[in-house]
């Protein structure tokens, strides 16, 4: 019996790859198990190789595995492109449609399974994935009536019979899959605790914190890999009174954005990195005039273009230093999808509570990866909104015009926020330096007044855990260092690591902006070496360690940039040369 | 009842002497009063140029934005509360230009703001550049031998982009420039008001004068009827766009929010913010 196993099923897109890798994980984690899948896609419709990997095991993990325990094809290409990461004695499972090979010298066991044959007889040869998972259930020792439950929540829809078809299919390719191999060792899961958990993508886990947190109004432009977060609110805001603007581009996006929250309705935007580029100028209105804003950035390969459908983490000196001049922004990158979604809903309260534009940073492996999440907390769902009070009765001003004080320079630099529609309030909103009725101003002291004002902001900011550190060691050997997805890969590098004797401690940056040095520098004094392991080419969190808290010779890089996520093997050897 | 002084503030505006904004922003003020608004309950939103300086020279909530995206803050405002009237405003630079592209989709979105172009066929604030209003051959520091691009047809275009209301004006045309504001207002959707404002200090050519002798009313045209779209379209082109009056207006097509579907019929920045744990329960039921 063992922990946890690898699969993959791939064949040709728009085939229902990602349907078959679905059904296969819901109903595991129906069973119980944690859940851990990655998707290799291409930006196309129609054709291209894509797969879905998925992990399965008895406890949390959420790295891409090293290897593969079993791989579904449904072409030759699938096998050709993948059989490289199939362990030793692994099980391949083809169409036999295609005749699947395998290279001779491959000690991998090949089955052909007439999946588009069996599922023709039952009907229609849609019903081949069904008969895939049949096959993959045979080799797990898992029942088919432990889909029972999954396939009618999907198939319900289309009556009884298409329901009882579908079991059909899964049941032959069990049945077919135990004629011709019988039982095979090895790939036995130990039973998993029972446990509901949800499972879901990076992206969801957001979507429904803004929704949980008060979001009612998202202006957006559709783009990978953030398209779900606006999909999910366009499907469920209307129930609560809000709405989705599909917009003509990212400004758009991001300046409605800005003119909702002005006005009082908790408003976010989501793009990736050339969305982000647009909005930059945007971003500094939002600063300058001190109206909050909450920017997810769902980085993916750039530059321009880049790699759009492909793992990355290279825009993050973008999000921190970028647009023109200097204002106060909130960086925030959550590492799991769990914390995805207490970090949307916090993402919101920062923005009101400070007046400033927050970043919700995440990347494509955590926005699209699907994982087990443990059932989220509602009574942690906070709404703070500073200093706004919609109810206020707001005395009369004593300026000539009856303006009211938006900018007054008080001791943390948060002044009073009012919305269009309350009596009393009205001042003047400008991106041109303005005195505290925002009235336009190129007073000296003013500026330096105003600009002091803004820029102290955050230096009262209040964040919950923004390094999380796993750090058993005194004094360690080397300290790994990531942020966003990369939390599990490093995760699992480190037992591997001490078995080799090597002591390790672990910081993920969940707060990249304003930089958590206090944090960081305690943990950075326990260590011999500092490694930042990070998917980019230019080592950027590194260059912002250093900036911060200095280190320059403890410090060095494990990058990766071809597209793919880390590897635990990949950082286990790196990490092991840099002791 | 507020009357248009409530709309003052004794911000002096940095226009020159004898520009056509001053006309126009009086003309906001009186429509203002006359259409029974009070200052906290408008939005003035405006872009960047010397027109784009507006929203702080009007007393009400005033916006001043970046460059050429005034309509996408001035429809988010209106999203997140529908019963503030929301203006619109800027130059033809910020508008037709920059901007061109929010200019096209808030008028096929049709959401209720009304926008206020201030047309002067020239950048004033960098001195004096051509704008995609310009003529062809007219001569400006960016064109010293003449503009060779044609101008944009803005009226034509925004009957094809699926306007609902559009109308043109002059600002020395008080009376009727205030009329035309007070039916934008009161307009459900997008309307577009283009405002002849001429820019005395870098536009030579298309002067008070030369408007004068020019524009068209359209009250004065036989049979005009501002429901019908095709001779809208026809009066436009024989005119070579030099019409002034309300050239088109849909009455019937309902405005954005109320053809969203579910979108709050009252103000959405006044709701409820909190889901409360059964909603969130089952919402967190459709991930297991």
């Amino acid at each position: 019996m063992i922990e946890q196993l690898s699969w993959k099923v791939g064949g040709q897109q728009g085939e229902g790859i990602d349907s078959t890798g679905e059904i296969f994980a819901m109903a595991l984690n129906r069973l119980g198990y944690y859940l851990y899948s990655y998707r290799h896609f291409s930006s196309r419709i129609k054709g291209g190789h894509t797969n879905n990997k998925i992990r399965v095991s008895t406890y949390q993990t959420r790295a891409v595995s090293d290897d593969l325990d079993i791989l579904i094809a449904f072409d030759q290409e699938t096998i050709d492109v993948n059989l490289h990461e199939l362990r030793d004695g692994g099980v391949v499972i083809g169409d036999a449609k295609f005749n699947p090979v395998i290279p001779e010298g491959s000690n991998a066991r090949l089955f052909a399974v007439p999946f588009t044959e069996l599922a023709t007889e039952l009907g229609t040869s849609l019903m081949k994935n069904m008969v895939a998972i049949g096959a993959t259930s045979a080799v797990l020792g898992l029942a088919p009536e432990s889909y029972q439950e999954v396939v009618e929540e999907i198939f319900s829809r289309k009556g009884a019979k298409v329901v009882e078809k579908n079991m059909e299919a899964i049941k032959k390719g069990s049945e077919y899959f135990q004629g011709i191999a019988g039982k095979i060792d090895g790939f036995q899961l130990n039973e998993a605790d029972g446990r509901k958990r949800m499972f879901m993508i990076g992206n969801d886990a957001i979507a429904l914190g803004f929704l949980a947190g008060g979001v009612r109004f998202m202006p957006a432009y559709p783009i990978t890999p953030a398209s779900e977060i606006m999909e999910y609110l366009i499907k469920k805001l209307p129930k609560f009174g809000g709405t989705v603007i599909q917009t003509e581009d990212e400004i758009a996006a991001c300046t409605m954005a800005i003119g909702a929250n002005y006005a009082g309705v908790r408003t976010i935007t989501s793009s990736a990195g050339p969305g982000l580029s647009l909005m930059m100028e945007s971003i500094g209105l939002s600063g300058m005039t001190e109206v909050p804003l909450v920017v997810v950035d769902t980085q993916r390969g750039g530059p321009s273009t880049g790699l759009p459908t492909k793992q990355e983490q290279s825009d993050l000196m973008a999000m921190i230093y970028g647009t023109h001049g200097e204002i106060p922004k909130v960086v925030m990158a959550p590492s799991t999808a769990e914390e995805a979604f207490y970090d949307a809903v916090e993402s919101l309260n920062i923005a009101e509570e400070y007046q400033c534009p927050v970043i919700l940073l995440t990347d494509l492996q955590l926005s699209l990866g699907k994982q087990s999440v443990e059932p989220l907390d509602y009574s942690r769902v906070e709404i703070r909104r500073g200093t706004l009070d919609l109810n206020a009765q707001l005395p009369d001003s004593d300026d000539k015009d009856g303006y009211f004080k938006r900018y007054q320079v008080t001791e943390n630099g948060v002044s009073p926020r009012v919305v269009p529609g309350m009596k009393n309030g009205i001042h003047h909103v400008t991106g041109v330096e303005h005195d505290e009725y925002g009235k336009p101003s190129e007073v000296a002291t003013n500026r330096q007044k105003q600009m002091d004002k803004r820029l102290s902001k955050l230096k009262s900011l209040k964040f919950d855990t923004p390094v999380v550190k796993n750090a058993p060691h005194e004094e360690a050997d080397i300290l790994l260092v990531g942020f966003n997805s990369t939390r599990g890969v490093i995760e699992e590098a480190m037992p591997r690591l001490e078995e080799q004797g090597i002591k390790v401690n672990h910081a993920h940056i969940r707060l990249l902006h304003p930089f958590p040095a206090t944090e960081f520098k305690e943990l950075a004094d326990r260590a011999k070496k500092i490694v930042v392991v990070e998917n980019n080419a230019t080592g950027q969190l590194a260059s912002i360690i250093k900036l911060n808290t200095g280190n320059h010779e403890k410090i060095s890089s494990i990058l990766k940039y071809d597209g793919n996520p880390f590897l635990p093997s990949e950082v286990t050897a790196k990490a092991k040369e840099l002791v | 009842m507020a009357t248009f002084k409530d709309f003052r503030n004794s911000i002096k505006p940095n226009w020159c002497p004898g520009c056509g904004d001053f006309s126009v922003q009086a003309a906001i003020q009186r429509a203002a009063a006359n259409a029974g608004l009070t200052p906290e309950n408008l939005a003035v939103v405006s872009g960047i140029g010397c027109s784009g300086r507006i929203s702080g020279y009007i007393k009400s909530y005033g916006f001043h934005g970046i460059h050429g995206r005034s309509l996408p803050i001035a429809q988010g405002v209106k999203m997140a509360n529908r019963d503030l009237t929301v203006i619109a405003s800027g130059g033809d630079g910020d508008g037709f230009a920059i901007g061109m592209g929010h200019t096209v989709h808030a008028i096929r979105r049709n959401i209720d703001v009304t926008y206020i172009v201030m047309d002067n066929q020239i950048y004033g604030l960098t001195k004096g550049q051509t704008s995609p209003r310009s003529d062809v051959g007219f001569k400006t520091k960016s064109t010293p031998e003449g503009s060779v691009e044609s101008s944009i047809g803005i009226m034509e275009l925004a009957l094809t982009a699926g306007a609902t209301f559009v109308a043109q004006s002059f600002s020395t045309d008080l009376k009727d420039l205030v009329a035309i504001i007070e039916a934008g207002i009161s307009h459900k959707g997008f309307s577009l008001i283009n405002v002849f404002s001429p820019c005395v200090t870098y536009n030579k050519v298309n002067t008070y004068d030369w408007f004068k002798e020019h524009l068209v009313a359209l009250d004065s045209i036989e049979g005009y009827d501002p429901q019908n779209r095709s001779l809208a379209m026809t009066t436009l082109m024989e005119h070579k766009g030099l019409v002034k009056g309300i050239i088109y207006q849909d009455k019937e097509k309902p405005s954005y929010q109320d053809l969203a579907h579910g979108y709050s019929k009252d103000a959405l920045a006044l709701q409820d913010l909190n889901l409360g744990e059964d909603t969130f329960k089952q919402l967190a039921a459709e991930f297991m």
